[in-house]
């Protein structure tokens, strides 16, 4: 087939437009910033007048930039007749298949209306026989240690307390908070140095992703993760020494099972030299660690970064959760990881096909409470950092996921979306028109990293307010005492075996 | 329900220290004993005898001599002086090297599974065979193997900036040689094999979109792998693998003919193997 004929085809069965900017003509002074800053370019300056020029997504750069506050994007209500099995998203779907025979490619996490089980649980509060706690007035403690709890704690005869010699790293950070792994090149170096800023302001972690680690971003190593993964970009011995942690990739919850694919037009110098890979060739992170085919296997990549970082840093691994994550989990402590990630099938990406993103995984809810009570029936709990993520959207989420059974929390997009992203899943596109997933110069330098950092560090600082007043309410004088406490939760939802598997009472059943 | 042992304790071991593991040769480089075992007859641990070479290497020690090494995993893991000079006696075990950068690496002997993982820049020669995923994801460096390679093997090197990772074996190599494959040169001599049998396996340059895998020998098309296709050897290849052979007939003080007109070229269809997979559609 000629390829000028699947052209003709799509233009003329492509579907309507989903969104539209509308501008007030009445109060629009014409100075085309709009136009101007659409990467999209779904505005025109025509007739002297801004025109929707078609294929807005909706990222809302204009209604940010326009001085006269005259642009408001709608929705265009659907342009399909109304079938509620054939919905308007499964014929996009089709209609654009149709056009170019792709596998359709999306970002973000999943969009399709799940259930969510964080919204379907209520926290319990102190009343009466147990005092709450006014964490304004009283110490509440968020400190949280990440790395391997290996060795015993031994209180002697005399009274003291003695630790096995060597208790292995481990990390303090103000708060249980991770932001999660975005790499230079699903991020632009602005967006990644905003992150790292406010990790080391917050005195939290930040993870590198797949990307290796800029020099210029050598002075946030102390609370950066460093990530290893299928593709091994970036990944030296110095890149390995020089961080805070390090963590191999096996999964992402958006994409389970699946590699990396940073297409070439994105492999800038900057990103050549920071992955270490050829200039504008296809980054393809591969599907599995062709030197991980099992659990020994994977203890041998661990030991291999324990020698190489000298026994210094923790090292962890992070997998997406899966129908098998509790046996899962309980080798990867067996293999020797001093930290597990666990992320949840809503977590976000930069690119990921949609067939996956949207069908593929375990509900990070259900996989956190799972490994918490497998590692726990088999004793191994208490050696390990648990960390998860997947969608972890505000602080009660954060509450919900730590009495669930993790130990810290993962975000990234929160983190996004304080610097600015609207969630509009353009990332794949690489034309992020607020200068966040893009590699283009003139985009990157929309995002300053000052503003955007201060930006995180807000939200994440109220984050933690938040969960000191909820622990205080409950009565809890620090986090880790929250962790896997899940008697102080109660399901209040329509699916009482999710609660069963959950390990999480229902709403009114007590304990006494 | 039971606690599982420990991982990682630190191997008690009375006899290897520094003063008794450790020989000062003539010729001022030093001799590891790694067959050395403790009272109660173990094996002296892999942590300990690596623990043993970095001091050394930090010391400033320019030559060290491993002997008796069984199966010891990680031997010289990030090691990055490139005036060390690490030479083994007896079967290093798996991640030989990993993430070298810099030092040379003389095995007397075979090495095991993923040696020269991650490498970056250095040498390593085996005197034997090297087995799978030898060179995975090397971006640098020179793996030079006398006998036979396994599976996986070279998988996703890539090269940048003027940094180049090449392997040369000698003998065969099995499934899946160069997978991934984003940048190097891979080169199979086959000094031992007939003219009918090819030297190499199925599957081979799988999802190739950098680099080229030289082969002396028959090669069939029903052997490539998804991405990459045979083609002859250019005016540049010749002195690359001139230099390449060289480099091998020193290590291993063997001949090799340069009869270029045996060599097949395996390369990369595109740089950008999937560009056409996916659908970017915002629906």
């Amino acid at each position: 087939m000629s390829s000028q004929t699947s052209t003709r085809k799509r233009q003329e069965l492509e579907a309507p437009e989903r969104y539209r900017p509308v501008v007030d003509h009445e109060l629009c002074k014409r100075c085309k910033k709009c136009v101007n800053e659409c990467s999209y370019r779904a505005l025109e300056f025509v007739d002297g007048v801004v025109k929707s020029a078609g294929g807005c997504v909706a990222c809302g750069r204009c209604i940010n930039v326009c001085p006269a506050h005259c642009i408001e994007i709608r929705q265009v209500p659907s342009q399909f007749p109304p079938h509620a099995n054939f919905n308007e998203r499964v014929r996009r779907g089709i209609m654009s298949q149709a056009s170019t025979g792709g596998v359709l490619l999306t970002s973000c996490g999943t969009d399709v209306p799940y259930p969510v089980m964080f919204d379907d649980i209520l926290l319990d509060a102190a009343q009466v026989t147990n005092p709450s706690i006014d964490p304004l007035r009283e110490p509440v403690e968020t400190v949280t240690f990440l790395g391997g709890r290996k060795g015993r704690l031994e209180v002697k005869g005399n009274g003291r307390l003695y630790m096995e010699k060597d208790p292995g790293p481990v990390i303090a950070m103000d708060m249980p908070i991770m932001i999660g792994h975005i790499s230079l090149g699903s991020v632009s170096y602005n967006a990644q140095k905003a992150l790292f800023q406010a990790a080391q302001e917050l005195n939290i972690l930040a993870g590198s992703g797949e990307g290796g680690l800029h020099k210029d971003f050598y002075p946030y190593a102390n609370n950066v993760v460093s990530e290893i993964a299928s593709g091994r970009f970036g990944v030296t011995g110095d890149y390995l020494k020089r961080t805070a942690a390090v963590e191999i990739k096996i999964g992402q919850g958006a994409k389970p099972g699946h590699g990396g694919h940073l297409p070439g037009e994105k492999v800038s110098a900057l990103i050549s030299e920071t992955r270490m890979i050829p200039l504008g060739t296809d980054a393809l992170s591969p599907y599995p660690h062709h030197d991980i085919y099992s659990i020994e296997d994977l203890q041998q990549l661990i030991s291999v970064v324990k020698e190489s970082t000298e026994y210094k840093v923790p090292v962890g691994v992070k997998i997406a959760a899966v129908h098998n994550v509790g046996a899962i989990a309980s080798g990867i402590v067996r293999a020797g990881a001093d930290f597990i990630t666990i992320d949840g099938f809503r977590g976000g990406t930069g690119s990921t096909p949609r067939i996956i993103r949207d069908h593929v995984g375990l509900p990070i809810e259900v996989a956190i409470s799972v490994v918490d009570q497998r590692l726990t029936a088999e004793g191994l709990r208490n050696r390990v950092t648990v960390c998860a993520g997947g969608s972890i959207r505000s602080s009660a989420d954060m509450v919900k996921a730590i009495a669930l059974g993790a130990d810290v929390i993962m975000t990234c997009t929160a983190a996004m979306v304080a610097m600015g992203c609207r969630v509009c899943q353009q990332c794949h596109r690489g034309i992020c028109s607020w200068g966040i997933a893009t590699q283009r110069e003139e985009l990157v330098a929309r995002l300053d990293p000052e503003v955007a950092s201060a930006r995180v560090v807000r939200l994440f600082r109220a984050w933690n307010e938040e969960l000191k007043e909820i622990l205080g309410a409950m009565g809890i004088d620090s986090v880790e005492s929250l962790v896997g406490n899940r008697d102080r939760l109660r399901y209040f939802g329509p699916n009482s075996k999710i609660a069963e598997i959950m390990d999480v009472k229902h709403v009114g059943e007590g304990w006494g | 329900m039971g606690t599982a042992a420990l991982h990682f304790k630190k191997p008690k071991n009375e006899v290897f220290d520094a003063t008794t593991a450790v020989t000062r040769m003539p010729d001022d480089s030093v001799l590891i004993h790694a067959d050395r075992r403790d009272s109660e007859g173990r094996l002296v641990h892999y942590r300990v005898l690596n623990e043993l070479i970095r001091k050394l290497i930090l010391e400033g020690e320019k030559r060290i001599i491993i002997e008796g090494v069984t199966g010891h995993r990680y031997i010289a893991a990030t090691a990055n002086r490139k005036d060390v000079y690490i030479e083994i006696f007896g079967t290093p075990g798996n991640n030989l090297g990993a993430f070298l950068d810099g030092p040379t690496i003389e095995v007397f002997g075979n090495a095991q599974d993923q040696t020269g993982n991650t490498m970056n820049s250095g040498k390593i020669i085996v005197h034997g065979n090297a087995w799978d995923v030898t060179g995975l994801a090397a971006r640098g460096g020179t793996i030079l193997i006398k006998g036979n390679t396994g599976y996986r093997v070279g998988i996703h090197m890539k090269e940048y900036s003027g940094t180049k990772p090449s392997i040369v074996v000698g003998g065969t190599a099995k499934d899946y040689l160069g997978e991934y494959m984003a940048g190097g040169t891979l080169v199979i001599l086959n000094r031992k094999g007939d003219s009918e049998r090819s030297p190499i396996g199925l599957s081979v340059g799988a999802g190739i979109h950098g680099g080229k895998i030289l082969v002396h020998g028959k090669v069939e098309r029903h052997q490539l792998g998804p991405g990459a296709t045979l083609g002859p050897l250019t005016g540049e290849d010749v002195p690359e693998l001139e230099h390449l052979i060289q480099e091998f007939e020193e290590a291993f003080k063997v001949q090799v003919p340069r009869d270029w007109e045996s060599y097949v070229k395996i390369v990369p269809l595109s740089s950008r193997p999937f560009s056409g997979h996916y659908d970017p559609t915002s629906i």
